[in-house]
């Protein structure tokens, strides 16, 4: 099945027009990559913007080392493919510099430790820019999102002062230390990419499809359930057919209960959906302002 | 127009919304998010718990819109929002703006990329200031279509008189500002009338709802349809043995249509070549428009660069350093004349100068002022700049991506204004 959508195209040709901005004013470039389905599509529309010649960046995991095994399987053979080079860099090394502290606990999770890792990074690697998949629709913060997202010497986003972007004019300039975030995929919504992902079949992980798996419940929200993770006595392990809708650090990525084996049910089962996928991101329950203080601090 | 509303070919409009605390413009998009099922029950959940803590009476919907702390603190919208629905008809994106005189460089942003402009009247008061401001940012901008929803309707016993009085005094204004597609919509946002659904109480409305009038309205982007435009974004090059000579010229077609064979003018050196092919990863096409994000390869080897134009041969641009335009001033440090700035015109960028500032326009009245003229953050302007060399342009009206600018300061690297160019 293919979705003939106008608004699709647009939302392509606008998402490719971002990455070639991005290779025509930046020097060392990296795509944010965390085996989940939005930084695939990213992967395929920068392919698609620069064929036949090479993507001219490279693919970036900040890996919490709380993975699912199989986005780490599946990110090594797409690099592979590719022949573009990836870097990972484990948040477990910032804990053992004692840059972050583990969170412990109940709800520990090595989410926001992220930033901290991603930074470094930045610096390690004199990084000017990196791409990442987050879009206006997931989450009020991110709604206030800009295309080039600049950030400060200390990596920060300043909501309140943000630069204004008109048109299609992006103004990449910065200073010395100083980076930008840029999201080309800041128009879609989860269901447009869905419908892209269908359209173009591309390959996702399988955890994307119903598989069996050991979950539990908690504050709502099924977790899938693995070895280091704590349960509370209440929290019942048990098996049941689940898919991921957003695939992130396993501790806080919540799973869906369902059997859509194919794109095509899943894009029937997205559009009827009632709630947001965040709904089922742990991270976001924090706080009302979870998202903007992450951000604040260098976050994605 | 017979447009199909099916799943199939859902196209996209994008729209502005600004407006001011009370004018109902939250209750309006929650309305609309609300009624198309695009607030979803965790959100939802949300506001109606984020509403009880706020003491609000009843579930506050504007809660959806604003999305930073200082927002939902404040009770005020500061920055941009964008908002996302889709009906089976069209996905449509909201950029919501806050509607108050000190926000006008936030309408402008938001504005730029708009095919359509809402803007909301309080039916107890009428055409306002703001009613005059928000529709002239519409105009300077060229959005094509302006809606005037006449708001909280169930105020005023759902009147026509009241309706039809505040639609002849916006008739005198859309005369005065040349606006070309209007519509005039009385509705209730807190009620619901008119909005997604026809309404009961003012049956002597026969227009169209105004869900219905965003769905069903023609949007084509006759804009930049004329006259064929491709600025070169970058070059690809790929090198490899299988496409060894593969020499592409990546970009977004800004205007017109670009077909295999064309024969083209590079700017600025004004080199002519033919197109000999036109792709998207390796997937040939015999033409590609406006809006298009494409490779062209031409059959000549030319020196091409990045903020190069490609252009048809009969359809040249127009060319020079001295330029008059509108602009609308961004920063906190005010526009010096004389002042040095760098100058992207969509991908080429050069040095400019500001030569002069002949008016500054007060919006509120649609006065130009000629005296003692300071450019301060928000203000627009008529001035003109000298580019250190020749650029290549249309009339904004005539094409808002080959006739719009940005303005950067060069220490700071911020974004300082925004330029549409004026007929030469």
């Amino acid at each position: 099945m293919k979705i003939n959508n106008e608004h699709l195209k647009e939302l392509e040709d606008e998402a490719i027009f971002v990455m070639r901005e991005v290779a025509a004013q930046f020097e060392k470039k990296v795509i944010l990559f965390s085996g989940g389905k939005d930084s695939i599509v990213l992967v395929h529309l920068a392919k698609k913007a620069f064929w036949p010649a090479k993507m001219p960046f490279s693919l970036m995991h900040i890996d919490t080392g709380h993975n699912f095994e199989e986005t780490l399987t599946f990110r090594d053979n797409l690099a592979r493919a590719l022949g573009v080079e990836l870097i990972v860099r484990l948040v477990q090394d910032s804990i053992d510099q004692g840059r972050v502290a583990e969170e412990t606990g109940i709800n520990a999770s090595r989410n926001k430790a992220q930033s901290v890792t991603l930074l470094d990074a930045f610096d390690e690697l004199r990084l000017d820019v990196a791409i990442g998949g987050g879009r206006r629709d997931e989450e009020k913060a991110r709604a206030k999102e800009r295309f080039f997202s600049y950030r400060n010497e200390f990596g920060q986003w300043d909501p309140k002062n943000q630069r204004p972007e008109l048109w299609n004019i992006f103004n990449g300039h910065k200073n010395f230390g100083e980076h930008f975030r840029v999201f080309p995929i800041s128009n879609w919504t989860e269901l447009d990419v869905w419908q892209y992902i269908m359209n173009e079949n591309i390959i996702l992980p399988d955890l994307y499809y119903t598989h069996r798996r050991k979950i539990f419940q908690r504050n709502g929200v099924y977790l899938a359930w693995a070895p280091f993770m704590q349960t509370k006595p209440s929290e019942m392990v048990f098996e049941a057919d689940v898919r991921c809708r957003t695939i992130g650090d396993i501790t806080c990525t919540g799973v869906t209960l369902s059997k859509a084996e194919s794109l095509e049910e899943i894009v029937t089962e997205i559009a009827a959906t009632r709630v947001t996928e965040r709904g089922g991101r742990y991270d976001d329950k924090r706080s009302e302002a979870a998202m903007e203080d992450r951000k604040k601090e260098g976050y994605f | 127009m017979g447009e199909k509303i099916n799943g199939n070919n859902k196209s996209l409009l994008r729209f502005t919304t600004a407006g001011s605390v009370d004018d109902g413009k939250s209750t309006l998009i929650g309305r609309l998010l609300y009624d198309s099922k695009s607030i979803f029950e965790d959100q939802m959940d949300h506001i109606v718990e984020s509403s009880k803590r706020l003491g609000k009476e009843g579930i506050d919907l504007s809660l959806l819109t604003d999305g930073l702390r200082a927002e939902r603190e404040q009770g005020i919208t500061i920055d941009v929002a964008y908002r996302y629905f889709a009906t089976p008809a069209r996905k449509f994106i909201i950029s919501d703006t806050p509607g108050h005189i000190q926000y006008t460089r936030n309408m402008v942003t938001g504005a730029s990329t708009a095919d359509l402009a809402v803007i909301l009247i309080d039916a107890r008061k009428g055409v306002l200031e703001q009613t005059l401001r928000h529709s002239y940012i519409a105009t300077l901008l060229d959005i094509r279509h302006i809606v005037f929803c006449i708001n909280k309707m169930d105020m005023v016993n759902y009147s026509e008189e009241v309706f039809l009085n505040i639609k002849h005094e916006l008739t005198a204004l859309d005369e005065k500002l040349k606006i070309e597609n209007v519509h005039y919509i009385p509705i209730s946002a807190k009620f619901g009338d008119n909005v997604v659904e026809p309404s009961e109480k003012m049956k002597w409305y026969e227009g169209r709802t105004f869900l219905r009038l965003i769905e069903t309205i023609d949007i084509k982007k006759i804009k930049n349809s004329s006259e064929s435009r491709f600025p070169v974004q970058t070059i690809i090059r790929p090198l490899s043995d299988e496409y060894h000579d593969y020499r592409g010229y990546a970009g977004r077609i800004a205007g017109g249509t670009f077909r295999k064979g064309d024969s083209v003018t590079v700017l600025p050196s004004m080199l002519r070549s033919r197109i000999s092919g036109i792709d998207v990863m390796g997937k040939f096409l015999s033409e590609a428009s406006a809006g298009d994000s494409v490779s062209i390869t031409l059959e000549d080897q030319i020196d091409i660069s990045r903020g190069d134009l490609i252009v048809r041969n009969d359809e040249l641009p127009q060319s020079g350093q001295d330029i008059n335009l509108m602009i609308c001033w961004f920063n906190e440090k005010p526009l010096k004349a004389g002042g040095r700035y760098l100058a992207r015109f969509n991908t080429n960028e050069v040095e400019c100068v500001i030569k002069t500032v002949n008016y500054r326009m007060n919006i509120d009245t649609l006065e130009r002022d000629f005296e003692n003229i300071t450019i301060n953050m928000n203000d627009i302007a008529n001035i003109n700049i000298k580019t250190s060399k020749p650029v290549f342009f249309d009339p904004y009206k005539k094409n808002n991506i080959t006739g719009s600018l940005i303005f950067i300061d060069a220490g700071t690297k911020e974004t300082v204004a925004a330029g549409m160019i004026m007929d030469q």
